[in-house]
C-alpha cells in the first residue's frame, strides 16, 4: 500500500547539546553513520541517555545535526521542517489529540492532504481495520484502553503511507503482556504494509523478537550494527554482549594456536577455544559464554564451586566460581539431570564453537 | 565543539515558515511601540533638556516639598498594606486549607471574598468607606454618634487597599499551603510539639518566601493604585495622584515625566526582586503535590477563634461592597433614607450614562479579544518555540506587569501626543479610541500570559510535535491543537481581559478625550464632588455587568469548557 519505500541514509551525524548545569557542549549523537534499506525493520537498541531519541528527532526534523547530512529515499533533508518530510512518527506517551474523536485523529493528516472526505473516509475505515479498531471511529481518545490508544497513534501514522515510520519506545507505557503481543502486532502491520520502520527501544527481547536489524548504541556512538543473530552471537564487545542477552565473560592469556584454534589460559586451566584469528600467543582474550550455552556436570573444562542453586521451572539456575570469576549458568530442562547444591564442586561444560572469543 | 550547522539548519527551518515569522515580527513591532517606546520617551524626557543631558528635572522635583511628601507617603502606605494584607491573606489561607469548617456558609463567604475584588472596580471600597465611616457615615455617624470623623488620609487608603488587595495573597498563600507535605507537620507533631510551635518551626519557614513574595505583590500594587488614593486620600497625595496632578493640574510635562521615572523605578525594583529573587524561592523549598489528605484541625480551642476572626473580617468586606447599591437607592445617603431610584434614573437621564456604559462597554469589548488571542500567542512562543527573540518578548510582556498605569499613561501623552518621537507619524492615534485600546491590552496582556503560560506547560510537547510531524504548519498547529487544549485559559483570559478594561481608570483618566465617556471616569469624577449617590448608580451597574461577564464565562467554561471533556484529573 506504501507509494514507494524509501530508505533512510545517516552520514557522520553528529549532535552537540548544551549540558544545562555545567554549560558545557557534549555529544549526545557522534559521528553515526546508517544506511537503513527500504522496507526494513531497524531498531536502535541501548541504555538511557545514549542517544536513540536524539537520533530518532533528528530523522524526523525535530532537531537539527551538528555534523553530517540525512538523507531519505535518496534527497538531502537536513534542512526541511517536520512537516515537510516524508516521515510519520509514534511517539511514546501516544500523543493523540484528545480533543478529537478516533476518527478525527487518524484523518487529521489526511485533511491537511487536503483530500475529499470519500477518500479520508476509505482510507480511515481501512487502517481501522488493519489494527483491528473498526467500530469505534467516534469514541475520544480517553475512552480507550492503553493498547488501543497505541493502535490509533500507530493508525495515524500508517495512514499517511510515510516513507519511513519513526518509533520512539512506543510500547513502553503498556503492561508485559500487551507488550509481547502489540509488538507481534507491529511487525505485521510493518510488514504487510511494507514501510521502513526505525523503532527505539531499550528493551532486548523487543529489539530481538521484531527487528530485521538491530544498532547498539553507547553514549551517543554505534557499538555494533547487525541483525539479531550476528549480534547476540558475534558481539563485537563487552558492552555490547552484556547488553544483549546475559555474558559470562572469562579473560585468560592465548597460550597456543593451530590455525583458527588455540588453547586459552582460565584461571590455571586450559580451554580449547575456535576463531582466534585475530589473536596472537600472549595477548588476553576474553570468552564470551553465554548462561544457556553450558551446563554443570562432574567432568568438563572449567572446574567450579556452586554459590548458588536456584530452581527456575523451565531451568536451574547456577552460580559458580571459576577461579576469582562469576561464572552464570541456566540449565534448561532440568527434570531428569543431577542438581549441583551450594559448596558442591563440579566442572562447567560447554562446547567450545559455543563460545565468541574478544 | 560549535554548534554552528544545527543553528543555520534551525534558522533554515524557522524561516520557512512565514506566518510565524511574521507573527513574531509583529508581536516584537507591538510590544516595542507601546510598551517599550512610551517608557523610553520618559526617560528621554526627564533627562534631557535644552541645556542638554543631566539630572536638572530630577533636581528640581526633588525640591518639591510635595513631591518628597508623596515619595515617603507611597512607601509608607506601601509597606504597612503589604504587610496587613499578606497576614491576613494568610490567616484566611491558613483557615481554608488547616481548619475544619465544614460549613456551607462559610465556604461561601470565603468564595465571596476571593471573588469580589475581580468583578468590582478598584475605588469601589473607597467609596464605601465613606459613606460607612465618613462625616455622614452610617456607623460613624449614625451608630457611634461620631460627627466629625475624617476617613481621608493615610488610614483610609490603608484600610481601603488592604481590604482589596489581601484576597489576591489569600489565593497565593492558599497554593502554597496545599502544596505543603502533611507528614512534615505531622513528623513534628509526632515529636511532641504543639500546634503553635510546628506552625512557627515547620510551616511558617516553609512559606516564608511565599509570604515575602505575597508583600511585594501587594506592595507593588499599593504604589501603583490611583483610584483610592484619588478618592479617600484627600491630601494625602501618592506618588500616582502628585504625578497626575502634576500633568493635569501644572502643566508641568517634564516633570510630570521624570516623578513617572521614579515611581517607575521603584516599581520595577521591587517587581525585579519579587520576580527573580522571591517567586523561584517560595516554591523552591515545597516539595510539590502534597502526598496525601492533610488531618484537619478539629481542635475548638483553634477552631471558634479563627472561624470568628476570618467570619467578622469577610463579612466586613462584604458588608463593604453591598453598601454601594444600597448607596445608590436612598435619597441623601446619611440624611434621607427613603428609597428612590432617582440616582439610576439620573444615570441615564442627566449624565449620558448609556454612552457612558456604551463606550466603555464596547472599548473593552474591542479589547479584550485582542488580548487574550494575544497572550495565547505569546505563552505559545514562550513555551513552545525556540527562536532568538523569545526571551525579549517574554521580558517585556512581563514588565508591563510592573508598569503602573500612571507612568503609562504619561508615557503615551509624551509619546503619541506629537507622534513618535514627536515626528508625527502616528499622531492620528492620539485621542482616539483606539489609543485606549491598545491601552486596555497593554494593561491586561501580562494577567492573560501568566494563565496561558501556565496552562500550556501543562500539555505534553509531543501532542503538538505529532500534529506538526503529520504535516499540520505552526498556525494550523496553534488552531487546531493548542488553542482548542487551552480554551479555559482562553476563555477566562478573555473575560478577564474585559474586566479589567472595563474598571481600569489610572491609565485611561489621562488619555480619555470628551469624544469618550467612560464609567470609570465618571465614577472617579462624581466621587471627588461628592456626589455618592450618582456615582454608586454608576458603580453598581458597573458591578453587575462585571459579575454578569464572570457567571457567563463559567457557564461556558462549564458547558463548552476543555476539562469537563477529556482533562485527566
Ligand atoms: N534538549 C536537550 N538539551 C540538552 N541535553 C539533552 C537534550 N535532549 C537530550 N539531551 C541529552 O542527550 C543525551 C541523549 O538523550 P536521548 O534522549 O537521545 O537518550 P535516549 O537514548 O533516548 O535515552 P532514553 O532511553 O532514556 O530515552 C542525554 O544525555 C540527554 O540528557
Ligand atoms: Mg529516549
Amino acid at each position: 500500500m506504501a507509494k514507494e519505500k524509501k530508505g533512510v541514509r545517516l552520514e557522520h551525524i553528529s549532535k552537540i547539546y548544551q549540558d544545562p548545569k555545567t554549560k558545557k557542549n557534549f555529544y549526545a549523537v557522534k559521528d553515526t553513520s546508517l544506511d537503513i534499506e527500504p522496507g526494513s525493520f531497524v531498531t536502535l537498541l541501548g541504555p538511557s541517555g545514549c542517544g536513540k531519541t536524539t537520533t530518532l528527532r533528528m530523522i524526523a526534523g525535530f532537531e537539527s545535526p551538528d555534523e553530517g547530512e540525512i538523507y531519505l529515499g535518496g534527497e538531502p533533508i537536513n534542512a526541511l521542517t517536520p512537516n515537510k518530510r516524508d516521515t510519520a512518527m509514534v511517539f511514546q506517551s501516544y500523543a493523540l489529540l484528545p480533543h478529537y474523536n478516533i476518527f478525527d485523529n487518524v484523518a487529521y493528516g489526511l485533511k491537511l492532504r487536503k483530500m475529499d472526505k470519500e477518500t479520508i473516509k476509505t482510507k480511515v475505515t481501512n487502517i481501522l481495520k488493519l489494527v483491528g479498531l473498526e467500530g469505534m471511529e467516534a469514541r475520544m481518545t480517553n475512552q480507550l484502553s492503553g493498547g488501543q490508544q497505541q493502535r490509533v497513534a500507530l493508525a495515524r501514522a500508517l495512514v499517511l503511507e510515510p516513507g519511513v515510520l519513526l518509533f520512539d519506545e512506543p510500547l513502553s507505557n503498556l503492561d508485559a503482556k500487551l507488550r509481547v503481543s502489540m509488538r507481534t502486532e507491529i511487525r505485521r502491520i510493518q510488514q504487510e504494509a511494507g514501510i521502513t520502520a526505525v523503532y527505539v527501544t531499550h528493551d532486548q527481547s523487543e529489539a530481538m523478537a521484531i527487528s530485521d536489524k538491530i544498532i547498539i548504541m553507547e553514549k551517543g556512538i554505534v557499538a555494533q550494527m547487525g541483525s539479531p543473530q550476528e549480534i547476540y552471537y558475534h558481539p563485537k564487545s563487552e558492552f555490547v554482549a552484556d547488553f544483549i542477552g546475559e555474558a559470562n565473560f572469562l579473560k585468560g592469556p592465548l597460550k597456543s594456536k593451530n590455525g583458527s584454534d588455540g588453547v586459552v589460559d582460565i584461571s590455571g586451566t586450559k580451554v580449547d577455544v575456535k576463531e582466534i584469528k585475530n589473536f596472537g600467543i600472549g595477548d588476553t582474550c576474553t570468552l564470551v559464554l553465554r548462561p544457556e550455552s553450558a551446563v554443570l556436570a562432574d567432568a568438563g573444562q572449567l572446574p567450579c564451586r556452586v554459590i548458588l542453586s536456584c530452581f527456575m521451572g523451565s531451568y536451574q539456575n547456577y552460580h559458580v566460581m571459576v577461579g576469582d570469576n562469576l561464572v552464570k549458568i541456566t540449565d534448561f530442562n532440568p527434570k531428569n539431570k543431577k542438581i549441583y547444591n551450594v559448596g558442591d564442586n563440579a566442572y562447567v561444560k560447554f562446547d567450545p564453537a559455543n563460545v565468541h572469543v574478544l | 565543539m560549535a554548534k554552528n550547522q544545527s543553528a543555520s539548519l534551525d534558522r533554515k527551518k524557522f524561516f520557512a515558515d512565514p506566518i510565524m515569522v511574521t507573527t513574531i515580527v509583529v508581536l516584537i513591532a507591538f510590544l516595542t511601540l507601546f510598551i517599550l517606546y512610551p517608557l523610553a520617551i520618559l526617560l528621554v524626557d526627564s533627562f534631557v533638556t535644552d541645556q542638554g543631558i543631566g539630572f536638572s528635572v530630577f533636581r528640581r522635583i526633588m525640591k518639591m516639598s510635595n513631591f518628597r511628601r508623596a515619595i515617603t507617603n507611597t512607601l509608607k502606605v506601601g509597606f504597612l498594606v503589604g504587610i496587613a494584607s499578606a497576614l491576613i491573606g494568610l490567616l484566611f489561607a491558613y483557615v481554608e486549607v488547616y481548619v475544619k469548617l465544614k460549613t456551607r456558609f462559610m465556604e461561601g463567604l470565603f468564595k465571596v471574598v476571593s471573588m469580589l475584588p475581580v468583578v468590582s472596580p478598584p475605588f469601589v471600597l473607597s467609596l464605601s468607606m465613606i459613606m460607612l465611616f465618613g462625616k455622614a457615615g452610617i456607623i460613624t455617624r449614625f451608630l457611634l454618634h461620631i460627627y466629625d470623623n475624617n476617613v481621608y488620609g493615610f488610614w483610609g487608603i490603608a484600610i481601603v487597599q488592604t481590604l482589596t488587595f489581601f484576597p489576591v495573597c489569600y489565593m497565593m498563600m492558599r497554593g502554597l499551603l496545599k502544596n505543603i507535605d502533611p507528614s512534615l507537620e505531622e513528623a513534628a507533631r509526632d515529636m511532641g510539639a504543639t500546634r503553635w510551635k510546628v506552625f512557627m518551626t515547620v510551616t511558617l519557614p516553609l512559606i516564608l518566601p511565599g509570604l515575602g513574595n505575597a508583600f511585594l505583590v501587594t506592595f507593588i500594587e499599593s504604589i501603583a493604585d490611583f483610584a483610592n488614593p484619588m478618592i479617600i486620600g484627600g491630601s494625602y497625595d501618592t506618588l500616582a495622584t502628585t504625578i497626575y496632578l502634576q500633568i493635569t493640574g501644572a502643566y508641568d510635562k517634564e516633570g510630570a515625566s521624570a516623578m513617572a521615572v521614579v515611581l517607575l523605578g521603584i516599581t520595577l525594583l521591587m517587581f525585579i526582586v519579587q520576580k527573580y529573587y522571591l517567586e523561584a524561592k517560595s516554591t523552591a523549598t515545597l516539595s510539590g503535590k502534597a502526598s496525601r489528605q492533610r488531618m484537619l484541625i478539629e481542635d475548638r480551642s483553634v477552631t471558634i477563634p479563627l472561624t470568628i476572626l476570618c467570619s467578622l473580617l469577610a463579612i466586613f468586606v462584604v458588608m463593604m461592597y453591598i453598601c454601594v447599591p444600597f448607596g445608590a437607592m436612598f435619597k441623601t445617603w446619611g440624611y434621607d433614607f427613603h428609597l428612590t431610584t432617582k440616582w439610576f434614573k439620573q444615570v441615564f437621564t442627566k449624565y449620558k450614562g448609556l454612552k457612558a456604559f456604551k463606550d466603555s462597554f464596547v472599548l473593552s469589548l474591542v479589547a479584550s479579544p485582542i488580548t487574550a488571542l494575544l497572550s495565547m500567542i505569546i505563552s505559545y512562543l514562550v513555551v513552545k518555540r525556540k527562536f532568538k527573540a523569545k526571551g525579549f518578548i517574554e521580558a517585556v510582556s512581563m514588565l508591563a506587569m510592573a508598569v503602573p498605569g500612571t507612568v503609562l499613561g504619561i508615557g503615551y501623552i509624551r509619546g503619541f501626543s506629537a507622534g513618535v518621537f514627536r515626528t508625527g507619524f502616528l499622531q492620528g492615534l492620539y485621542g482616539t479610541g483606539a489609543i485606549l485600546v491598545i491601552v486596555f491590552i497593554v494593561r491586561s496582556l501580562p494577567t492573560g500570559t501568566r494563565s496561558g503560560i501556565s496552562a500550556l506547560r501543562q500539555i505534553d510537547k509531543s501532542i503538538e510535535e505529532s500534529a506538526y510531524d503529520m504535516g499540520a504548519d505552526s498556525l494550523t498547529v496553534f488552531m487546531t491543537v493548542t488553542l482548542p487544549l487551552i480554551k479555559d485559559s482562553f476563555l477566562s483570559g478573555l473575560v478577564t481581559a474585559f474586566v479589567r478594561s472595563i474598571t481600569a481608570i489610572s491609565a485611561i483618566i489621562l488619555l480619555v478625550t470628551p469624544q469618550y465617556l467612560l464609567i470609570t471616569v465618571q465614577i472617579n469624577e462624581f466621587a471627588e464632588k461628592g456626589a455618592y449617590g450618582i456615582a454608586c448608580a454608576f458603580a453598581s451597574i458597573l458591578i453587575i455587568i462585571t459579575y454578569s461577564a464572570v457567571l457567563l464565562m463559567n457557564l461556558v467554561i462549564k458547558y463548552f469548557g476543555t476539562s469537563r471533556n477529556y482533562r485527566e484529573e
